[in-house]
């Protein structure tokens, strides 16, 4: 009995917690990324932004969520009812899943596997059936149309983003997430691999679907896109993986290129502050730009989107690829 | 026997194999349909191959309705034409009638119809211009260019009451003279305007999505635009340069001093810049009326026509009676018919006014500019995708309650 115990239930219980810890900070920070979201367009916009409900408007992603959660789940009559529903739990799932490798700080992760970047790539590249999914099942013409461009828009960025990250692993030599970062320890990727950081950056927003590669959606166009038959909790789904995904690209990026939970300069007073917080504090920084670019930019079409990921992104971190690993080579320093 | 039934099977998998364009109603309830359009798209994929407009959804009978009402009770019809730049619409009927009665409004009134006609113009293009960046998906244009026009909406309100629906211009001048500190204020505001206009131009004419997304886009040609009977920034995108403030000037128009912007594409980005460019222009002619404008009376002392001043009314038993059968019969319009156009920020609007010597019009033929812009909706947005067709319909500029009337 006490083998059970201490071999198979306590470490259940274990991580169990350890998953709660990760997936609950994660949801508040969902649902305050709307918060701040909303707040910083205002800004930007010249307006309040939310401020009626709490004080400074903390308490509208609660009021929101509140509401969608009581609302009615309207199924359409013509759609296929197991696909229309497992289509939100499939993305909402996935935008979780992903969270398990990520490493908060020096040893802070939940699963430390050895393919870490690999199983990021395998999880964010299954993010597109929830979508297809939704966009199919919900038998509209317009959620159709959402549904088939965010495919063919995550399909062609996630082969610049996979280029972008053979460089980084080149850098690095490993798949590994946390020596990843630990091979940033002298200079963050981000400044000899800038241009693939930009290249990495951008592919991000179209990956999770954000403006200006918001098409799937395209509320000027497709009203709504792939979530248009959606309400309440099903598009409350949708919501919080869209927006949890902007998280995990962000945390990608501090990752890949901005040194994870290592401070910009490894001096005193820098070094005082703890891993996660520098870790956070970039994930922060990255979303805002996430933002500002929602305020800024028009949207891309469709076939204007294919073009800068076949034509440009791809031959351009193609060449990149090449470059990294003949410089490594020439000089001796791959990583060993 | 044997052959005609291989070709029979061959024509039966082609028929097969060849996908058949699906249909996408687009609107009346779409974000981007710019108020009540319906617009039935055949497509091929994202392609669209042919764009059939549809209207009415929003047709009130204003025309007919006007036969029964007297040229005084006429005028707020006109302001819910085109509701984003009402004055424009009521200076076209003014002026329709002043021709029938053959007399013109004091030169103040002149002065100040101009001046609101112009205000009604950035208004316009604030909302035009702002709205066609939000179909492309900028959002921040339209929550800056919406603060603009409510400061502008604020002058409405303080001459007439109304923000929105003013009803203010007259036969024979305007209701009523502009209130004390208001010149001032609109003079104030014209010199932060062009500052504003730099802020939206930055963010947006040297944006690259936005070129991408407008330039080549939607092209009408010379042409084209003179044989579907295109007017205002949607003639001039496409080079012509016509303008009826120029070409045949109304009220004070000739005295003022403008240039008219011409497009050379004729695409969707020309159009946007048109429309940029002459929100200088009209800032330009705003300030122009403010300076030149002169002191005196805003309406006839001809009291058949405008009423009598309230003062008078209190010493003045004719004035009384004037005032009495103003607001009951109206006044009489001689027998005779006019077609009369304002360059309104949309394009040509007309009134085709046919008077038979009674206090009412017995006909009220309106010509909308946006009615003949949307004919264009299906060779501008063949072969385009469907974004596309999104962004033509934002350059177009059409408000449906001139469109249906």
């Amino acid at each position: 009995m006490v083998s059970f115990w201490s071999g198979y239930a306590l470490p259940t219980i274990i991580i169990i917690l350890e998953v709660l810890a990760i997936i609950i900070p994660l949801l508040v920070a969902v649902a305050y990324l709307t918060y701040a979201e909303r707040k910083v367009m205002a800004a930007m916009q010249l307006r309040q932004g939310p401020n009626i409900v709490g004080p400074f408007g903390l308490l509208q992603p609660m009021a929101d969520g509140l509401k969608l959660l009581t609302k009615e789940t309207i199924i359409p009559a013509g759609s296929n009812r197991a696909l229309f529903l497992a289509a939100p739990m499939v993305t909402f799932l996935l935008s979780l899943v992903a969270w398990a490798v990520i490493p908060f700080g020096a040893g802070l992760v939940l699963s430390n596997i050895n393919v870490g970047v690999l199983y990021l790539f395998a999880v964010s590249s299954l993010g597109v059936y929830g979508i297809i999914i939704a966009g199919w099942a919900s038998n509209s013409k317009y959620a159709f149309l959402g549904g088939l461009r965010s495919a063919a828009q995550m399909v062609s960025y996630e082969v610049s983003i996979g280029l972008v990250i053979v460089s980084v692993l080149l850098c690095a030599g490993s798949l590994n997430l946390s020596r990843i970062v630990e091979a940033q320890h002298t200079i963050w990727f981000a400044v000899p691999l800038f241009p693939m950081f930009i290249v990495f950056f951008i592919s991000g927003l179209a990956e999770t679907n954000r403006a200006p590669f918001d098409l799937p959606e395209g509320e000027s166009e497709l009203v709504g896109g792939y979530n248009v038959e959606y309400s309440a909790m099903t598009f409350a789904l949708f919501f919080l993986g869209e927006y949890a995904n902007m998280i995990l690209m962000s945390a990608l990026t501090t990752i890949l290129f901005l040194g994870g939970w290592l401070p910009p300069l490894g001096i005193p007073p820098l070094t005082w502050i703890p891993g996660p917080i520098w870790f956070f504090a970039k994930i922060a920084a990255c979303l805002f730009v996430f933002i500002w670019v929602r305020a800024t930019m028009p949207r891309y079409r469709y076939d204007q989107l294919m073009r800068l990921g076949w034509k440009i992104f791809l031959p351009f971190s193609l060449i990149w690829v090449l470059v990294t690993a003949g410089v490594l080579e020439t000089f001796g320093w791959l990583p060993k | 026997m044997a052959t005609t039934g291989i070709t029979t099977a061959a024509a039966e998998a082609e028929a097969e194999f060849r996908i058949k364009p699906y249909t996408i109603n687009f609107g009346p309830q779409h974000p981007a349909a710019h108020g009540v359009l319906r617009l039935v798209l055949e497509m091929d994929g994202e392609v669209v191959k042919r764009a059939d407009p549809h209207i009415g959804l929003l047709h009130r009978g204003t025309e007919k309705l006007i036969e029964y009402k007297t040229y005084l009770q006429a005028m707020p019809y006109f302001d819910r034409l085109d509701y984003v730049a009402p004055m424009n619409q009521e200076h076209a009927f003014v002026l329709a009638t002043e021709k029938l009665l053959g007399v013109t409004a004091p030169l103040r009134a002149q002065y100040i119809r101009v001046l609101y006609a112009e205000i009604g113009r950035i208004l316009n293009h604030l909302l035009s211009v702002t709205t066609y960046a939000l179909d492309v998906g900028a959002i921040t244009p339209s929550l800056w260019g919406f603060e603009e026009r409510e400061k502008l909406m604020e002058f409405y309100e303080r001459v007439c009451g109304a923000r929105l629906h003013a009803n203010y211009f007259r036969t024979g001048g305007v209701n009523l003279d502009l209130p004390a500190g208001l010149a001032d204020d609109i003079w104030e505001y014209t010199e932060q305007f062009p500052k504003f206009l730099d802020d939206l131009e930055n963010l947006l004419s040297e944006n690259r999505i936005f070129k991408q997304r407008t330039v080549d886009i939607g092209v009408v040609s010379r042409e084209q635009a003179l044989d579907w009977g295109f007017s205002g920034p949607m003639l001039r995108a496409s080079g012509v340069a016509w303008d009826l403030r120029k070409s045949q000037p109304y009220d004070v128009y000739d005295r003022m001093e403008f240039d008219v912007p011409i497009g050379l594409t004729g695409d969707c980005y020309a159009r946007y810049l048109v429309r940029t460019l002459e929100m200088v222009q009209s800032n330009k002619i705003i300030r122009q009326c403010l300076k030149e404008m002169p002191e005196g009376p805003v309406r006839l002392a001809d009291n058949k026509i405008a009423p009598p001043f309230r003062g008078e009314m209190k010493r003045s038993m004719e004035a009384l009676i004037h005032h009495f059968k103003l607001f009951t019969e109206g006044f009489h319009v001689p027998a005779g018919e006019t077609y009369t156009a304002v360059e309104a920020p949309k394009g040509e609007f007309g009134v085709y006014l046919v008077a038979n010597g009674s206090n009412k019009p017995y006909r009220c033929k309106i010509r909308a500019p946006g009615f003949a812009h949307l004919q264009g909706m299906d060779f501008m947005s063949r072969g385009h995708m469907l974004a596309d067709a999104v962004a033509i319909i934002g350059s177009m500029d059409i408000v449906f309650g001139e469109i249906d009337r």
